[in-house]
């Protein structure tokens, strides 16, 4: 996977480009907006964290440059602005998703698979599974051996946003933004109770746990090795 | 208080007052006062004794008119025997008469000799009275003149180099002509006087109330905030300046007293995390060097140690957000992203995310809205401020507590009613925990960062609505939230 990082702070960009070249990725640098729309014009890029505040050039025109010529490579865009204002402007101007400084390293990471994930399954894929674990979202049932399992609205969702990103970190705020729809910030373990109701549903009476609980980082929902 | 500054400001008094526009507009209005006193004295003078005097001289007029009558039918002779008989009608010598030689020689008339004074175009003279002594004329010495007395008088040129004269004793006119322009005089000076006395007294007045605000801004600027602008009590335009002043003041020192404990706040509810992240932090490095010194790997303590010190970081971040937000929504700079949407729906949201967590905690958290409720509100912002309310009323509510989500809709709006069995809030403290950072002593030790309220209500004010918090019976607390219609 070729990774543009596009942040002028040096030290958080060596933080950055350690943590997704041992997360393994090939990492290129851009310091400003000017290199960093030379780069994307020239090189495939297969994702592009971008910072919003950039010398010469800011992060978003470099965005609506790289989409009016056609580029659509995947763009998270890091930003300090965390307003709902500042991450519509950002995500109209052709970015896939918004992360707000300061992140922890796993939530950039996890929302990097997401968007990689994302260019590969197509939203049209209606049936999936885990393991022994069957998701089908037309006849919205779920089973497990063969058993169904009977789930709340909230929880279906819930399990739709963790199949659709199997083998993948999936963090709380991930959780909150893409099943609840909301950008907000709660003073409690509101998802982590969420996510044990929905375990005690999946896994409870079965040997192999499919939903685990990532430390420090979120959920996530893998196929058992056998 | 930098010097310059305060030098320009402060002055004194009097240099103040000559400096003032009321002193301007004291001495404008003075000087229009006087031009128009001047002018309708001046009217009242020309009314009267110019009327006199015009009168005088028509009375002369219609005189000559007889004379020249009797000159064109009987000749010199009848003119003079004319004369002479209106002397002699004319004891008191009001009329004057005088018929000269060529050479200016008194030949008849009660003038004693030709007056020396140079006749105008139309052979008008005014002069000093000298009259001619004769058997009737009692009244003068002869050769003498009287003093005060002025003749008017039309003289002509006759055939044969006479002079003929014809006038009257003005000195009554004169008199009245004195006394009025001596009493148009008075009377100028008086107002004159007046005006200044009177504009003097009103613009110093005005001088000195608005001296007494400048006196209390310098003493504000020199940082005593709790001066207040003196009011009289007449509730007149300057003390309702003064007092909109004062209630200016009032609202600004409450706003930074209110800073002054939000500082305080913050100085201790974000130094104690950073002082456990320092800690944890410190413990990591001695843990490190140990590890080198004696090889002991120590690495669930280092696992843990880091785990802590990162937790700390978090909670400061979400303490900084949450304080940038709630100043972005205070000061207007955040705009509401407004929609027409059923608000219960927002409600039913709410309920859904935070009654498991009720459950886990042995709580029951009901859902009592029925019905839409639509209104035109930012639904992001909403969720935020109600989950708020069900998280505090969640954290306070002892074990098998109940709390009710509830919204009725009435003529002011939709109220949104968080009821709980907790410990309510006392009445005395109700207003104090919207203020940031405040927590109340006995939930210091609970998790939370006393932020939650004041987003609440900056939220709900931003909707033009309000947050207010009343007794839940038998015990526990209603947190209302009205947002209008």
């Amino acid at each position: 996977m070729r990774a543009l990082l596009v942040e002028d702070d040096v030290e958080l960009g060596n933080y950055l480009r350690k943590g997704l070249v041992e997360a393994g990725y090939i990492v290129d640098r851009a310091g400003d907006g000017e290199d960093a729309l030379f780069m994307v014009t020239e090189q495939q890029f297969d994702v592009v964290i971008m910072d919003r505040m950039l010398p010469k050039l800011d992060g978003l025109s470099v965005l609506r440059t790289m989409r009016a010529n056609g580029n659509d490579a995947p763009v998270l865009i890091l930003s300090a602005l965390a307003d709902v204002d500042d991450r519509v402007a950002g995500l109209r101007a052709g970015g896939d998703d918004y992360l707000t400084k300061p992140f922890a390293f796993s939530e950039l990471s996890a929302r990097l698979e997401a968007l990689l994930r994302r260019r590969r399954t197509s939203e049209k894929v209606t049936e999936f599974s885990v393991g022994d674990l069957e998701m089908n979202l037309l006849s919205r049932e779920v089973k497990r051996q063969g058993q169904v399992i009977d789930l709340q609205p909230r929880e279906f969702q819930l399990l739709e946003y963790l199949i659709r990103h199997a083998d993948q970190v999936v963090t709380r705020t991930m959780l909150l933004e893409n099943v609840w729809g909301y950008h907000f910030d709660p003073q409690t373990n509101v998802i982590d109770v969420h996510i044990s109701r929905l375990r005690a549903k999946l896994d409870r009476g079965f040997d192999k746990p499919l939903l685990h609980t990532v430390r420090g980082a979120g959920y996530s929902l893998r196929t058992p090795v056998t | 208080m930098n010097r310059r500054s305060g030098r320009l400001a402060t002055g004194h008094p009097w240099s103040a007052f000559i400096q003032s526009s009321t002193l301007r507009l004291a001495l404008l209005y003075m000087l229009m006062f006087l031009v128009s006193v001047s002018l309708l004295l001046g009217f009242i003078y020309w009314s009267t004794a110019g009327y006199m005097s015009r009168q005088a001289d028509a009375t002369i007029e219609t005189e000559i008119e007889g004379l020249a009558e009797q000159y064109r039918s009987r000749g010199l002779e009848g003119l003079a025997s004319v004369m002479r008989e209106r002397v002699a009608r004319n004891p008191s010598g009001e009329s004057l008469y005088l018929f000269a030689s060529a050479d200016y020689r008194a030949l008849a008339g009660n003038l004693d000799r030709w007056p020396n004074a140079e006749p105008d175009e139309q052979g008008w003279i005014t002069f000093p009275l000298r009259r001619a002594a004769d058997a009737s004329g009692a009244r003068s010495t002869a050769g003498e003149s009287e003093p005060g007395h002025l003749g008017r008088a039309r003289v002509f040129a006759l055939r044969g180099g006479l002079h003929l004269l014809v006038g009257r004793d003005i000195r009554e006119l004169e008199e009245v002509r004195s006394l009025v322009l001596g009493a148009i005089a008075w009377g100028l000076a008086l107002t004159a006087g007046l005006a200044a006395l009177g504009g003097l007294t009103m613009s110093w007045r005005t001088a000195k109330r608005i001296e007494s605000i400048n006196e209390t801004s310098r003493e504000i600027m020199r940082g005593d905030l709790s001066q207040r602008v003196p009011t009289r009590g007449s509730g007149d335009d300057f003390d309702q300046l003064a007092e909109n002043l004062n209630a200016m003041l009032e609202r600004i020192q409450a706003l930074m007293s209110g800073v002054r404990e939000v500082s305080d706040n913050v100085a201790h509810d974000l130094k104690t995390p950073l002082a456990r992240l320092r800690s944890r932090l410190e413990a990591l490095h001695r843990a490190l060097d140990a590890k080198e010194a004696e090889a002991v790997i120590v690495a669930g303590e280092l696992h843990e140690l880091s785990h802590g010190a990162l937790n700390e970081a978090d909670r400061l971040l979400s303490m900084f957000d949450a304080v940038l937000r709630i100043a972005r929504i205070e000061s207007g700079a955040q705009q509401l992203r407004r929609q027409e949407i059923d608000v219960s729906r927002v409600l039913h949201d709410v309920f859904e995310l935070y009654e498991p967590v009720a459950e886990d905690r042995g709580l029951t958290l009901h859902f009592g809205v029925e019905g839409t409720l639509r209104a035109n509100v930012d639904p992001e912002l909403l969720f935020q401020a109600f989950g708020n309310v069900v998280e505090n009323a969640i954290k306070y509510t002892p074990l098998g507590g109940q709390i009710m989500l509830a919204a009725q809709h009435d003529a002011h709006g939709i109220h949104v009613l968080v009821k709980d069995t907790g410990p309510g809030v006392p009445e005395a403290d109700r207003e104090r925990v919207f203020g940031r950072f405040h927590r109340l002593e006995a939930s210091r030790s609970t998790p939370g960062n006393g932020l939650g309220l004041s987003l609440v209500a900056a939220i709900m004010a931003m909707h033009g609505g309000s947050t207010e918090l009343e007794e839940n019976q038998p015990t526990g607390l209603v947190v209302r939230l009205i947002l209008p219609d």
